[in-house]
């Protein structure tokens, strides 16, 4: 088993764009559950409004990259207005059957043959790099060491990734010890007596809601850009991972979602090396055909998130003080 | 000392869920069709199927971008082309190769125009039917649906009455129930795989679901109630649980479709379009009968009424002398056993058997829930024959791959006008 391969892969996951479009949906996930307490299942139909956002605009309408994140921004406050404005009302496990509804009505809209013309349908949108590639400063040329090595292209994505991160993660960190983020907290612990001190709660679950939703739909749109937008990607099972990654991390913090999706992604990523290896060169595993091997991963995923919702529900960040609302 | 308990249960249940993995490794693998091209990465597969049954020994030919190569199907109906590159190509189908007096009708003939999507393969299957084509108007048609409606609603029934009775009793939204109904169906394939009479095969895997139930609550849910975790924790417990399943499935039969043994018989024509299969009538039989022996069960016996108690109030059951913990493992075996039975039924709608079918009706099973009254067995019922019906029909007017999104729809509109559904009394409003 060529273990030096392995671990450069693992430690490659953790600049792969798809790790910082999970970093970037939990952490609108921990604005929604960690900071305001709202359940949200419906995270997956927040990213693919902003990757399908990102790429119709592109694609059918000819905007620039920047035009193209602004309509995804938009996208997602309408879509969380949309689903707020009924739902927010509602008790958490309600909110939470909702949300996941209305994630794939947005997923089975993009999927359908009916708007084919602007969705691509079941083979997605693909083919929307130029204008953000144009926008490269970097030379061409190949950069970087040991397993961070790439093309300009890839910098770029990374790059701009990098900097989409550092904002939201400002924003929340801000956000969240700022007045506003105290009211917030309040509410999570206890609606009626922030009511009485003569807030607007709906509004404030309202904002918390566009928010953290913003932050999920660029987290669609770093996940679209280096590569394509795949409706098989915006399944259910997308909000339950980027929930495990949140959970393992800790909800109610800021560094949590970071830690926990960084985390989750170098565990996927060395366990997809090292499954099919142990299957193939005999061990353990050796009855196993490769395809199982690689399935054993998201067995695990499932039985980690039962173990920590049971034993550790704070996350490996978290304080149990902060997360005695979860009822 | 409680603690370490629960953890030794955790432990037990990873255990037991790696022992059942390597029990069941001998899970037989289809015999795989005549492969053609299996240097390239990128494929074109499908099936050949005549009125349901595979067909052998067709001739399928995939020509394009200067590449033509045939393959002859096995006798499973499958055939795979491998194709240098991703690009449009024509599939024909050499009709000579058909039985007698078989022709490809429907649209588009034996020759079909592909092209490549994101991904590296193209499934193109041909599904032969009779070969009749006749105008219908709206009404027969409309009838036609209503009854694959009913049909699908009365095992929509059998999947969430259980749902409901699960939330009744224990006020848990089980994510992991959907994949009970899965579980049934698998269960049905690899007593299938045995080659057992298939009755028996299938009061077996009700039997296995059934008991999956029984385990289910005494592994997780009971310790878990100790705990006292909230029903937020297990919510999200009951996630990682379908997680867990799901990809368990997906271990075993992979990601492919598997079929059930027919059962044998044949079609009846009924009523203009509608032509139901003496499997489809056995299994709405099937439906009725246990739906209605559940009804009897929920209202007559001791255990049906104690389990409305606790659904009414926990407190007041347990303080009049209820068992709670054994009313709630009845509550579990037979919501368990329900839906693997439903999975099964619903493996011969469909038809077919994937990983990941329950999910697929996950939020049907909710949308049927919540619409009759979270918590109300017989409001379960009702909402899932109107979920059904409203499946079905509204393909008349809404393509078929966007069919669930009117039920998802309902689901959040009743949640918001109606949170106690149809049979709901106020207090089970949260």
């Amino acid at each position: 088993m060529d273990w030096i391969q392995i671990l450069s892969n693992t430690v490659e996951s953790i600049l792969s764009p798809v790790t910082f479009a999970f970093v970037l949906a939990s952490l609108g996930l921990a604005m929604h559950f960690g900071f305001a307490g709202l359940l949200n299942f419906g995270i997956a139909g927040f990213m693919a409004i902003g990757a399908y956002g990102y790429a119709i605009s592109v694609l059918r309408f000819d905007l620039p990259w920047w035009g193209g994140m602004l309509v995804s921004i938009a996208a997602a406050i309408v879509f969380a207005i949309l689903l707020g404005a009924p739902t927010l009302r509602l008790r958490g496990d309600y909110l939470a059957i909702v949300t996941i509804a209305a994630a794939e009505i947005a997923r089975l809209l993009f999927l359908t043959n009916t708007f084919d013309d602007f969705t691509g349908s079941a083979s997605g949108l693909f083919g929307y790099h130029d204008s953000f590639r144009a926008a490269n400063p970097i030379p061409e040329g190949t950069y970087g060491f040991g397993p961070f090595t790439y093309s300009e292209t890839d910098w770029w994505v990374r790059i701009f990734a990098l900097a989409v991160l550092a904002v939201v993660i400002w924003l929340l960190w801000a956000l969240s010890r700022s007045p506003w983020g105290r009211v917030i907290k309040g509410i999570r612990e206890d609606e009626d007596a922030v009511r009485a001190l003569g807030k607007n709660v709906f509004a404030y679950k309202m904002q918390a809601l566009i928010i953290g939703g913003v932050f999920g739909a660029m987290g669609g749109v770093v996940y679209a850009l280096p590569s394509a937008v795949n409706p098989t990607v915006y399944v259910t099972s997308l909000t339950f991972f980027i929930w495990t990654a949140l959970l393992l991390g800790g909800a109610a913090t800021v560094f949590g979602p970071v830690l926990g999706s960084i985390i989750f992604w170098v565990l996927q990523a060395f366990l997809t090396n090292v499954l099919p290896a142990l299957a193939q060169e005999g061990g353990i595993l050796e009855s196993l055909t490769s395809q199982q091997a690689s399935t054993l991963r998201f067995i695990l995923v499932g039985i980690g998130l039962m173990l920590i919702v049971i034993y550790r529900p704070q996350g490996i960040a978290g304080d149990k003080r902060e997360l005695t609302f979860v009822k | 000392m409680q603690l370490s308990k629960t953890r030794k249960r955790a432990v037990s249940v990873i255990a037991a869920l790696f022992a059942a993995i390597m029990l069941l490794l001998a899970l037989p693998v289809s015999a795989t069709a005549d492969e053609v091209g299996t240097e390239f990465d990128d494929r074109v597969f499908g099936n050949v199927k005549l009125d349901g049954e595979s067909l052998g020994g067709v001739e399928i030919t995939v020509r394009g971008n200067g590449y033509e190569a045939s393959t002859v199907t096995g006798d499973d109906g499958r055939w795979v082309i491998g194709v240098p590159e991703r690009g449009a190509y024509e599939v024909i189908l050499n009709e000579e190769t058909l039985p007698p007096g078989i022709a490809v009708v429907e649209d588009g003939g034996p020759i079909k125009q592909i092209e490549f999507g994101l991904t590296g393969t193209v499934v193109t299957n041909y599904f032969i039917g009779e070969g009749e084509r006749t105008a219908v108007g709206l009404w027969p048609q409309f009838f036609t649906r209503l009854v694959y409606g009913i049909n699908f609603g009365l095992m929509l029934a059998l999947a969430s009455v259980g749902l409901s009775l699960v939330f009744g009793t224990t006020k848990l939204s089980n994510f992991a129930h959907a994949e009970m109904v899965t579980l049934g169906a698998v269960v049905a394939l690899f007593f299938a795989s045995l080659d057992i009479n298939p009755f028996l095969g299938i009061l077996l895997a009700v039997a296995v679901s059934g008991f999956a139930g029984f385990a289910q609550d005494v592994v997780i849910w009971r310790p878990l109630r100790r705990k006292g975790l909230g029903i937020v924790q297990l919510m999200i417990v009951s996630i990682g649980l379908a997680l867990t399943m799901r990809y368990v499935f997906q271990f075993f039969i992979g990601g492919s479709t598997s079929q059930l043994p027919s059962l044998g018989g044949e079609s009846f024509k009924l009523f203009g379009t509608l032509t139901l299969s003496t499997t489809d009538i056995a299994s709405m039989g099937i439906s009725i009968v246990v739906l209605i022996a559940f009804a009897l069960w929920l209202t007559m016996t001791k255990t049906g009424k104690a389990t409305r108690a606790i659904s009414d109030n926990i407190d007041l059951a347990a303080a009049s002398g209820i068992d709670v913990d054994r009313v709630i493992r009845y509550v579990w075996i037979t919501a368990s056993a329900l839906a693997g039975l439903g999975g099964i039924l619903w493996a011969y709608f469909r038809p077919g058997i994937k990983w990941d079918m329950g999910e697929k009706i996950l939020l049907l099973i909710f949308a049927a829930v919540v619409l009759g009254g979270l918590g109300t067995a017989f409001g379960a019922l009702i909402g899932a024959l109107i979920v059904g019906i409203m499946v079905e029909t509204s393909t008349l007017i809404l393509a078929p791959d966007i069919k669930y999104v009117g039920a998802l729809i309902v689901l959040i509109g009743v949640l918001l006008v109606k949170p106690t559904g149809l049979l709901g009394t106020k207090e089970r409003i949260g």
